[in-house]
């Protein structure tokens, strides 16, 4: 939270008005705060100010160790909370030097695609909601409630999942969550078509976004734009190829891509982005090995299952050892920085670890946060009406701007 | 393309200003540069290099750091959007002088990542366009991420004013 630039001299501003816009307004969608310099309907500046929602998750890192931590990043981007679960335990493993199994790396990518088509759904269709176009956000909500319910069979929770520990999951994959999901494989075409249907040749969502906020490519890459608006600007990258995590080196798909970057770009490579996820999902969950999903119990890293912890001897032992608190499990002192393509762009941690485990450091490398500093220069010389249009673009989710 | 970076780097600034290593376990790859130079480095990795893209900008406190000799480590983390090469640039700061050479300049996303270092540690960017808090409000007093800072605050929040009706 910051106080407002003043105009330069009050000549100059005899003729403006300056407009609040935020922080509680139904278009901000979160709490964010927009201080608007408009000239008739054209904004001449805007000055963002931020802060409403921050409650300091990076101090709270250094307090909670590496498995508690989870719950944390569930309520930084909340309309995709598994994939930041995964982006958190990846960067941990990643820092102990953990290989997780193979089933698990797959039931993880099936995850964070799911959550990539889940925040996509949200996020373009509130985009439709706010310039005007009621319908699609219905659709896209309907097939977020589908996800939910798999969400729900897998770990109990529909959105604050908590779903993945350093060297696992909380549970293994059910038969009922793969029969869940290749329903929602076989059903979800429909529906993503008829969304694009309602959508693509609609002409007031056409002219409302089409030409609005366009990012170029150069501006993009020196902004620091990562994710769907990075490649809607022509940025051709993407982790999931460039530094194939999880199991994305065994699978096949395209990285969706276009030029002109601006907002209905912006929404057709999300849309796009859609049906490649869904590719990936489809072949993850066919070819989802049989194993174990957690790593071996002799690594004394995760509780073993509670049968192994009543029946035998070893389980019991591991189980004290893995929750005492001075016991624990080892981390190296290191520092790392890993990151995963999250739906919304590269989602990263800066771990600093000092041997315990509980990270001395948990920087996270927020890409709304770094997203919405592009705003005012996307929104400056537009209507007043298009900075919803803008901002739902965007993507801006408050509780990962603020942390 | 790795050793070519330091190749390159060596060749620019020697071999004795700076250190590199490698983390085992995670691949990263990192190189400790001084501060008063740092702008400098980052600039030749950004022409030279081609580390186009700033990934984030973040710091460290290690005053509860066993072992660690210096106070405050800044991160900047560079990427390569065509070859895809990753890059930690760090340096170490102490106090009382905590002041560096700002990014703004070579990055324009370094502006809302410095201001919120600035925020949260108080470290100084010198040639930062715009160095105000972001996150906490402008009275706030403290850095909060530093590691002399409480988890729970210095009572900032009962003394936080209250604006009724009546004042407003």
């Amino acid at each position: 939270m910051a106080s407002v630039v003043e105009p330069e001299s009050p000549v100059e501003q005899e003729y403006r008005w300056t407009l609040n816009f935020g922080p509680q307004h139904p278009a901000t969608h979160t709490t964010l705060r927009l201080i608007l310099q408009i000239e008739g309907e054209r904004v001449l500046h805007a000055a963002p100010d931020i802060g409403y929602l921050h409650s300091g998750f990076e101090k709270i890192g250094e307090h909670l160790n590496y498995n508690q931590y989870v719950t944390v990043t569930d309520r930084m981007n909340y309309i995709s909370p598994m994939a930041n679960n995964i982006a958190w335990h990846h960067a941990v493993e990643t820092l102990l030097g953990i290989e997780v199994p193979k089933r698990c790396k797959y039931i993880r990518t099936i995850l964070a695609e799911l959550a990539r088509i889940s925040d996509h759904l949200l996020c373009n269709g509130a985009a439709a909601l706010d310039t005007g176009a009621f319908t699609a956000f219905l659709y896209a909500f309907n097939q977020r409630e589908v996800l939910y319910n798999i969400f729900e069979t897998l770990c109990g929770a529909r959105f604050t999942t908590s779903y993945t520990r350093v060297g696992g999951l909380m549970y293994d994959a059910t038969p009922k969550f793969i029969e869940q999901v290749r329903a929602f494989v076989k059903n979800f075409p429909q529906v993503h078509g008829e969304v694009c249907r309602l959508l693509n040749r609609n002409r007031i969502f056409v002219e409302r976004t089409k030409g609005i906020g366009v990012l170029s490519k150069e501006q993009a890459i020196n902004r620091s734009a990562t994710g769907p608006i990075a490649r809607a600007s022509g940025v051709t990258r993407d982790l999931r190829k460039d530094e194939p995590y999880l199991a994305y080196g065994d699978l096949d798909f395209n990285v969706v891509c276009s030029t002109e970057g601006d907002c209905f770009h912006r929404y057709l490579v999300r849309m796009d982005e859609m049906l490649e996820s869904l590719k990936i999902v489809e072949q993850a969950l066919e070819n989802l090995p049989a194993g174990p999903v957690n790593v071996p119990m002799a690594d004394r890293l995760i509780l073993p299952d509670k049968s192994r912890v009543y029946n035998t001897i070893e389980g019991l032992i591991t189980h004290f050892e893995v929750v005492m608190t001075n016991r624990g499990f080892q981390a190296p002192r290191d520092e790392c920085y890993a990151a995963i393509e999250a739906p919304n762009g590269e989602l990263g941690f800066y771990l600093v670890s000092d041997g315990s485990d509980i990270a001395y450091r948990a920087r996270c490398r927020p890409p709304s946060f770094i997203h919405f500093a592009l705003f005012p220069d996307l929104i400056q010389g537009h209507m007043v009406s298009d900075i919803v249009a803008v901002l739902g673009s965007l993507n801006i989710i408050a509780a990962e701007l603020d942390r | 393309m790795a050793t070519q970076t330091l190749d390159k780097l060596k060749a620019r600034f020697g071999e004795l200003a700076w250190t590199y290593s490698e983390n085992a376990a995670s691949g990263n790859r990192r190189i400790v540069v001084p501060a008063d130079q740092l702008a400098a480095y980052l600039e030749y990795l950004k022409v030279e290099c081609g580390f186009d893209l700033l990934v984030d900008v973040t710091c460290v406190d290690y005053l509860h750091y066993r072992g660690a000799k210096d106070r405050f480590g800044l991160v900047y983390c560079l990427a390569n959007t065509i070859s895809g090469e990753r890059l930690i640039v760090r340096c170490f700061l102490n106090e009382p002088d905590l002041t560096v050479r700002s990014a703004v300049p070579l990055w324009e996303g370094a502006n809302w990542m410095e201001r919120e270092v600035y925020d949260m540690f108080g470290i100084m960017f010198e040639g930062h366009p715009d160095l105000r808090r972001i996150l906490l409000p402008d009275e706030f007093a403290g850095f909060p991420l530093r590691k002399d800072y409480p988890l729970r605050g210095r009572g900032e929040r009962h003394n936080f004013e209250r604006i009724t009706r009546e004042k407003s």
